[in-house]
């Protein structure tokens, strides 16, 4: 007998999604990964929203805090009790670290409640534990497209969660429509699918936009009208470089009518601390009974008690988290200038952004064919010839081709240079060739089922060597 | 379900229906049927009757459904016993969801693990609001409730204190651990830990890295595996008594559920194959799939090893009716009596060409062996390739923290230091147990025979008043609140004998072993009394 019989379904299908070329791309520079001496001409990892920018600012905090690590004399008498401390509760001081954090990230508009903290494994898992709590297989979430291609595996492979996308695109900058909300919750409605909630993530990835207030309340509302839950990943909030300023749903609550119940939000310090290899995970919610289940489920994830005490000393340090936050916001504020800039001097746009550890590059000009077929072909050029990862946006279930996610806050300046400079020669090269062919390419909008609207914008007609006009900063 | 008929109305029958939907008053009500058919009946019977026939005909088939769902959980240990404090099957807790339209609606998950009251559970958090401490709350609650092992915990402070700051500045550098890593656990850790797992087992048994995956936890572990080998709805059979942790980490989310295989105090609860036949005969015929069989070794709450041949008839076993064979080793290196321990590796390594070895999996962690429970550090050891390979994409949800991935490699690399644990802690370990045991005893509590874990199972039977789970759960709560003791009742790990209690001994000093006994004299007596 066949021994893939003995396995599960959920061992032996593909709803981890990690067949999306987000995940392939990465396979191609863990075969020829980029080092600027040993390996210049390797592929360059910018499919990885990881921040580097600050790590000499911990390091110096952990040089000058020997007892916040049990492995020192200084901190070592407290190992007994840190190492057999399995509590899913948390240690109370790294729960007042975390919410202390949070609610400086969100610059003191909100307080948050250390009881309400849970742990689990990274914000994969925190994601994962929130559908378990508010959900059951075969129930939905609501999801604003483009949005990060894990959501896939983390909400919907072991939960039995399935993903309903709520199409945004460009000509309004991709923000959430309330037409586009109903039209997604009337069609799955239609189709007998019971929507348990909608999911956010603001800052947005991979946009790195952030939601205006009134954006944000109107989705309070709909959750509210519709009594489903709204669930916000907020694990890019303290990496806001520019205005506008961050505006958490917590602050929103506080100044309108809701149930309070409906809402939840997703934490971690894999971005805002750059700390992804301490898989320190955070599900905030304002429900109780989710409080006290997602506790329990917390058993799955909880944080290592070395990491617990460590992060407890760390966060509890008023001064380090200000001057952290301070300057994680002026080198990525820099480094995001750097980098979009490069990008102009060879007329490619990006979303405007103010936050999160990419950009989301305009490539339509350098599609061959306007489709996805034509980003895909693009794509591959990209990884193979220019070798950069960046990462499709139709791995994001983007409705429109030709956008890019393109991360930036991994490397060091000296990296970000050579990738400019692989980016601007190919961007020569194909622009020269483009004006070479003389062709006039028509575009082909994507039409998902959901999407009824059908507009053609002449803005869009393309003739090729011409280069959209500016419309995105 | 079916009500017996009074053979003396038989003849007698009407063509009324009767309430019973039993398929033997076929015969009642034929013969009218047949007065119908030649006209003496008229319409009215003749539609009355195969109308209601029908409708019985469901409620009977609605409550047979019903029985079926309510003996998921088969072979209920006793009639007369009720379960309240097992935590009950999600098919049950539908009506809980189901609040007001305004209320917010969770999943059926969420009501299931808030119904879940185990008294393992409700144990562990009264001990914690009331934790006794020697001189700040000499009155609290003494904890033997959870298997934690402090009574050499100052051997790793020591050697934390000497080496867990390692080489200067290298160790405190971020940078190479505060990036993410690579999900199943770093090669350097993985080595580490086959050595490890190499002295613990028996020194001849070979590791192989490659088939490792590394969790936050021996918990996430069990439940990985649980979602790789079986689907929701699913089985694995469990020889009872059982660690209470089992139905957590394999029913909640992955939804497989937990068949009893019952072992009794006449075997010192060794597992008996016949027992276990009959269970996956049972099973079948109920319908249920079952995926596998899930074994601690030592078991955990008896402290007993399974033999070499008993491992071998279960190898046997699962390769018979093609199913997955789990055993779960984390206490492995926590022995101190001289019943010999067998992994199932070291079969495995040893008999390679007859076994298959692919159904088999072991669960491991750091959590007992080594007491470092805070850390979270488990082990998914299997040879099948797609196993390990859906294994490692699920432990992305519970992956270790780099830096204690780290500071582990390092004590697990100081061989040294883990042999003088391992002796040292043994010694410990015994002398603890055996005192205990014996003070135990000297009340008139036995306990079963146990060379490996941190627990005696006690036999507490004879001050147990009614002998069932009531009278167990009453004997529970008296240690609670008189003796102020948490200890975990048998039921709370589906024992089918009642009155048995699992005892943790490892959380206690030689020198506090007489103010725990004082205790549980305090309840004998109040027991003996009232008897």
């Amino acid at each position: 007998m066949s021994h893939q019989q003995l396995l599960s379904k959920i061992a032996t299908n593909d709803k981890h999604g990690e067949n999306s070329p987000y995940f392939d791309g990465w396979k191609a520079y863990d075969r020829n990964p980029f080092h600027s001496t040993k390996n210049p001409q390797g592929v360059i990892q910018m499919g990885l929203a990881e921040n580097q920018l600050c790590f000499d600012l911990i390091e110096e905090w952990i040089r000058n805090n020997p007892k916040a690590s049990i492995c020192t004399p200084e901190g070592v008498h407290q190992f007994r009790d840190i190492a057999n401390f399995q509590d899913y509760h948390g240690l109370p001081q790294f729960r007042k670290g975390v919410a202390n954090f949070m609610s400086k990230a969100r610059g003191g508009r909100v307080k948050y409640d250390p009881e309400r903290i849970l742990m689990s494994g990274g914000a994969t898992g925190a994601n994962e534990l929130i559908m378990f709590c508010l959900a059951d297989p075969g129930d939905a979430f609501m999801v604003p497209t483009p949005y990060y291609p894990a959501f896939v595996r983390d909400l919907g492979w072991r939960t039995g969660v399935q993903l309903v996308p709520v199409h945004c695109d460009s000509s309004n900058n991709f923000k959430v429509t309330r037409e586009a909300l109903e039209q997604a919750y009337d069609n799955a409605k239609k189709s007998n699918i019971d929507v348990k909630g909608l999911i956010i993530t603001n800052p947005s990835n991979p946009l790195g936009t952030t939601l205006d207030e009134e954006t944000l309340k109107s989705l309070v509302r709909f959750i509210n009208e519709k009594n489903i839950h709204l669930v916000c990943d907020e694990i890019y909030a303290a990496t806001v470089f520019s205005a506008p300023k961050f505006v958490s749903v917590s602050e929103v609550m506080q100044e309108m009518k809701c149930n309070k119940e409906l809402i939840h939000i997703i934490y971690s310090l894999s971005k805002d601390m750059g700390l992804p290899g301490f898989r320190v995970g955070i599900v905030y919610s304002y429900n109780n009974d989710v409080v006290s289940c997602g506790r329990k489920m917390s058993s799955f994830g909880l944080v290592s008690s070395q990491t617990q005490h460590f992060l407890a000393s760390l966060l509890s340090d008023e001064d380090f988290v200000n001057k952290y936050l301070e300057t994680s916001k002026k080198r990525l504020a820099k480094r995001h200038r750097f980098f979009t800039k490069g990008l102009e001097t060879v007329s490619i746009t990006c979303l405007a952004s103010n936050s999160g550890l990419f950009c989301w590059m305009n490539l339509r000009r350098l599609l061959k064919e306007q489709s996805f077929e034509g980003e895909m072909k693009l794509w591959r050029v990209i990884v193979d010839e220019v070798k950069l990862n960046v990462s499709p946006g139709s791995s994001f279930n983007c409705s429109e081709p030709g956008w890019f996610r393109v991360c930036f806050a991994n490397m060091d300046d000296e990296t970000v240079e050579v990738a400019l400079k692989r980016i601007r020669a190919f961007v020569g090269r194909e622009t020269n060739d483009n004006n070479n062919n003389g062709k006039r390419v028509e575009v082909k909008r994507w039409k998902s089922n959901n999407n009824l609207r059908l507009s053609f914008n002449s803005r869009r007609r393309i003739k090729s060597g011409y280069t959209l006009p500016n419309m995105y900063g | 379900m079916t009500r017996t008929r009074n053979p003396d109305s038989e003849s007698e029958s009407e063509s009324k229906p009767s309430s019973s939907s039993s398929s033997s008053t076929g015969m009642k009500l034929i013969v009218p049927l047949q007065g119908v058919v030649q006209g003496r009946g008229g319409i009215l019977l003749g539609s009355l009757i195969p109308c209601a026939l029908f409708y019985f005909l469901q409620l009977y088939l609605k409550k047979r459904r019903r029985s079926n769902h309510n003996n998921h959980s088969s072979n209920p240990p006793s009639p007369s016993s009720s379960f309240p404090e097992l935590p009950r099957t999600p098919s049950r807790s539908n009506l809980s969801s189901r609040g007001s339209i305004t209320r917010a609606r969770l999943s059926r998950l969420a009501s299931t693990i808030s119904d879940d009251d185990s008294a393992y559970y409700v144990g562990l958090n009264r001990a914690s609001r009331d934790p006794y401490h020697k001189f700040s709350n000499p009155d609290g609650i003494i904890q033997l409730g959870l298997s934690d092992n402090t009574l050499s915990l100052d051997l790793i402070g020591d050697w934390m204190q000497k080496w867990g700051s390692g080489g200067g500045d290298d160790d405190l550098s971020i940078n190479g651990i505060a990036t993410y890593q690579a999900f199943d656990g770093v090669d350097e850790l993985k080595l580490a830990m086959a050595d490890f797992m190499r002295q613990v087992m028996g020194r001849s048994v070979h590791f192989d890295t490659s088939n490792m995956v590394l969790t936050a936890g021996a918990t996430p572990a069990i439940e990985i595996l649980s979602f790789c080998l079986a689907d929701p709805g699913n089985a694995f059979l469990v020889p009872t008594p059982y660690y209470p942790g089992f139905d957590r980490d394999v029913r909640w989310r992955p939804g497989v559920d937990l068949i009893p295989v019952h072992c009794r105090s006449a075997d010192n609860f060794n597992l008996s194959m016949t027992a276990l036949e009959q269970a996956y005969a049972q099973a079948r015929k109920r319908g249920v799939k079952v995926r596998g069989i899930l074994v601690s070794n030592p078991s955990n709450p008896v402290g007993n090893m399974l033999t070499q041949d008993m491992l071998y008839n279960l190898i046997d076993f699962a390769e018979d009716k093609n199913i997955h064979l789990i055993v779960d080793e984390v206490f492995a290196g926590s022995r101190y009596g001289s019943e010999k321990f067998v992994s199932v590796a070291e079969i495995l390594d040893s008999d390679s060409e007859y076994i298959d070895n692919r159904r088999i999996h072991i669960i491991y962690g750091l959590s007992k062996d080594l007491a470092l429970a805070g850390f979270r550090v488990g082990v998914i050891y299997s040879f099948d390739r797609n196993v390990l390979a859906a294994a490692r994409k699920l432990c992305r949800f519970s992956s270790i923290s780099a830096p204690t991935q780290r500071l582990v490699t390092s004590m697990l690399s100081d061989k040294r230091f883990i042999q003088d644990y391992f002796e040292t802690n043994r010694n410990r370990m015994r002398q603890v147990h055996d005192e205990f045991v014996d003070a135990l005893s000297k009340l008139g509590i036995k306990c079963a025979k146990s060379s490996g874990g941190m627990f005696c199972w006690a036999d507490m039977s004879g001050l147990i008043k009614p002998y069932s789970e009531k009278g167990e759960l009453e004997l529970w709560e008296k240690f609670m609140s008189i003796a102020k003791i948490n200890i975990t009742p048998g039921s709370a790990c589906h024992c089918i004998e009642p009155g048995w209690f699992r005892i943790c001994f490892t959380t206690m000093s030689l020198e506090e072993i007489p103010l725990v006994i004082e205790r549980i004299r305090r309840v004998v007596e109040v027991c003996k009394s009232s008897s």
